[in-house]
């Protein structure tokens, strides 16, 4: 039996898999993130936040309506949506023609004030979430036992990933969204209505965000925390990705992941930083992150 | 004249001996210092900022007419943070004595700086046993368990259950290292053997990784080294993983009420876990948790709670019959002097190592079935008497007993 560096292959096969597994999470998180600082010039902070809200909207759905998995994976996403819209509408509005610091500042301020109130209410432990009855269980692979829930996670969300590349950089819709980031009066000049196409635009990075959480709810705790754990790295994935590109943030939360998971096998105590290092050396050789295109 | 000089003599006495028995800055300040926003939030945070609270009403509110104030921080888990606050409280804000603490290498710190300043420390929350072994300090009291007790009551349970190979899943800071080192001492000792080990982040997500890792050693048990969130994240997934189902056990090492509220007993039942208390095990318990309950949303008191009520009631009884804070090192030797005695905690003592020595109890997590609702989890599988629960004083490696 050949070994790679020590490690057998199964596991190094099974830690590849499980790499694209939470690669998955980071592409959808860091996706959201990049239409809304490229439509928007937000740097959306808050989006961990609303990620965590996700999965807590659908644990209410659930504890409250009796509602479970899947009327939460359409109806939670709608309404921290609806949330985002407010935000938009009410504050985000204010601070575009202002630098980008703003609009950090303030998604940070958010993002602190929901966590503070969910963790005050909800403890710091979190909340059961058990996956749903259709996915439960596992395949065995050979090399491991694939859990059919992660395996439903990276197909809906590499489709999900895929569909939204689709419609910004291949539709009629996605091209008059590109033409509102490009020269927002001219684009306003041609009768279309771009200060709710921007509310929408946000609403739906938003959306992104809750749909991660609800599919995150029967895999980790749904806990006030979760958010504030992963928002870092999404960013550090957005930032070597290239701000605002869209494939570049999907190709690098997968990669990441990956990268992610193999250094838990080899090294595990470097597991957290290891995205970070990556990030380092990518600024350092190409500052406008793989696929993002250099200011003049 | 030799009447009025005898007089004044007698009156210089009076007022030397009422100066002395002063507390310093005219109030006597407790800290509680924990992890109030992060992982460890729940099983010590507010909580035990009202269990303090509750031993302060209990003893009146005052000792000896000195009025006692108690203030909070959250250390966030970070050493630096941690002793920046206890510099800051020791030093400027007048406070006598530190609290709780858990996170083992935040409590490590604040064991120096307390040490320095000659000030009190009662841990309720850290578990490393270093506190009591070679880090042992004339002003620290660590209370409430510890991770010898741990290993030595989940441990050997579990070795002698026939789980003789071992592989763990550590935390990797001082408190995981501790609880590792020290269950794989128990392992070995009752012959079971420790076949490798993997250190994952504090506050880790996602533990698949990690659980794969555990699954192709072939241990028959993973150990958790870890704590709070981390341990339930890995149990939750564990079962995705179908760890058990597999043929292995989990083992987790340090679980709290909490930790099992958080999981629900369709995840979490039949685990084993060593408790210091459990708040449904006599009337008087009952009576504390439903008060405490009651003012910390419902959240059910974990030991850590119970030990920092016990430890800050312990502390008042020794500063009222002391009648000085000032030199905390006089303070701790007061508590190790005066036998402990409470509702929660029952009849007890602080060792010359400053280990607090009390039973120590085996519990298992009931089916839902058997459980009457929310809080009610546990069943005891056996009593480890006070004189086995802990480390042996003669093996912590810890100078202050050697003298």
């Amino acid at each position: 039996m050949f070994e790679l560096i020590g490690i057998p292959p199964q596991a190094f096969f099974g830690q590849l898999l499980i790499g694209l597994i939470n690669g998955a999470f980071y592409a959808m998180l860091s996706l959201g993130l990049a239409v809304i600082f490229g439509l928007l010039n937000i740097i959306n902070f808050a989006h961990g936040a609303l990620y965590m809200m996700g999965a807590f909207v659908a644990w209410f759905l659930l504890q409250y309506f009796g509602l479970g998995y899947w009327p939460a994976l359409i109806l939670s996403p709608i309404i921290v949506g609806a949330f985002g819209a407010v935000i938009e509408r009410t504050l985000l509005r204010r601070l575009y023609h202002l630098d980008h610091l703003y609009g950090l500042l303030l998604t940070f301020g958010l993002a602190l004030m929901i966590q503070g109130v969910f963790r005050y209410y909800f403890g710091s432990s979190g909340q059961p979430y058990t996956i749903p009855p259709l996915l439960q269980g596992g395949v065995h692979l050979g090399f491991m036992v694939l859990p059919i829930y992660r395996g439903w996670v990276v197909a809906v969300s590499l489709l999900v990933c895929l569909a939204t590349w689709f419609i910004i950089e291949r539709t009629r819709l996605g091209a008059t969204l590109r033409a509102a980031t490009e020269n927002r009066a001219l684009t306003q000049a041609f009768g279309i209505n771009v200060p709710r196409m921007i509310t929408l635009t946000y609403a739906f990075g938003v959306g992104l965000a809750a749909f991660s959480g609800v599919l995150a709810a029967p895999i980790f705790q749904v806990s006030p925390l979760m958010g504030a754990d992963l928002i870092i790295i999404i960013f550090a994935v957005v930032v070597i990705g290239g701000m605002g590109s869209i494939m570049g943030s999907i190709l690098t939360g997968f990669a990441l992941g990956v990268v992610e998971g193999l250094t838990k096998v080899f090294y595990p105590e470097a597991s957290n930083t290891v995205i970070f290092v990556v990030m380092a050396i990518v600024l350092l050789i190409k500052p406008a992150g793989l696929f993002g295109r250099a200011h003049a | 004249m030799k009447k009025t000089l005898l007089a004044a003599a007698a009156l210089c006495a009076i007022a030397a001996g009422s100066a002395h028995a002063e507390m310093s800055g005219g109030t006597v300040k407790i800290g509680v210092l924990n992890d109030m926003s992060g992982l460890y939030a729940d099983l010590a945070g507010q909580g035990s900022v009202i269990a303090a609270q509750m031993a302060l009403e209990e003893f009146g509110g005052n000792v000896n007419g000195t009025k006692v104030e108690i203030v909070s921080a959250d250390h966030q888990n970070k050493p630096d943070i941690g002793s920046n606050v206890a510099r800051q409280w020791y030093d400027v804000d007048g406070v006598d004595v530190i609290v709780d603490v858990p996170t083992s290498s935040v409590a490590l710190a604040i064991n120096d700086v307390t040490r320095e300043k000659n000030k009190v420390f009662l841990v309720s929350g850290a578990a490393a046993s270093d506190l009591t072994g070679p880090k042992c300090s004339p002003n620290t009291v660590h209370w409430t368990y510890d991770t010898w007790a741990l290993a030595n009551g989940t441990g050997k349970a579990v070795v002698q259950t026939g789980g003789d190979s071992w592989f763990f899943l550590t935390a990797d800071y001082a408190f995981g290292h501790a609880l590792e080192r020290d269950t794989s001492a128990v392992v070995e000792a009752n012959g079971g053997k420790v076949l490798g080990s993997v250190k994952h982040p504090l506050q880790n997500a996602d533990f698949s990784s990690f659980l794969l890792q555990a699954q192709s050693s072939g241990a028959k048990v993973i150990g958790l080294a870890n704590a709070g969130g981390d341990t339930t994240n890995s149990i939750k997934q564990a079962a995705e993983f179908g760890i058990v189902q597999g043929g292995q056990s989990l083992a987790g090492l340090l679980v709290f009420l909490t930790d099992v509220h958080a999981l629900g007993l369709e995840t979490a039942h039949g685990l084993i876990l060593t408790e210091a208390f459990y708040w449904d095990a006599n009337d008087e318990t009952r009576k504390f948790a439903a008060e405490f309950a009651k003012r910390n949303r419902g959240i059910h008191p974990t030991m850590i709670h119970a030990g920092v009520y016990s430890s800050v009631l312990h502390y008042l009884k020794a500063l009222k019959e002391l009648g000085a804070d000032a030199d905390g090192a006089k303070v701790v030797a007061k508590m190790k002097e005066m036998p402990t005695d409470d509702r929660l905690f029952g009849k007890g003592q602080v060792r010359v190592d400053g280990r607090h020595i009390h039973p120590m109890y085996l519990f298992e997590v009931k089916k839902p079935e058997e459980s009457k609702g929310p809080w009610d989890y546990y069943k005891l599988r056996a009593t480890i008497p006070a004189e086995e629960a802990f480390r042996p004083l003669d093996q912590g490696g810890c100078p202050l007993a050697k003298s």
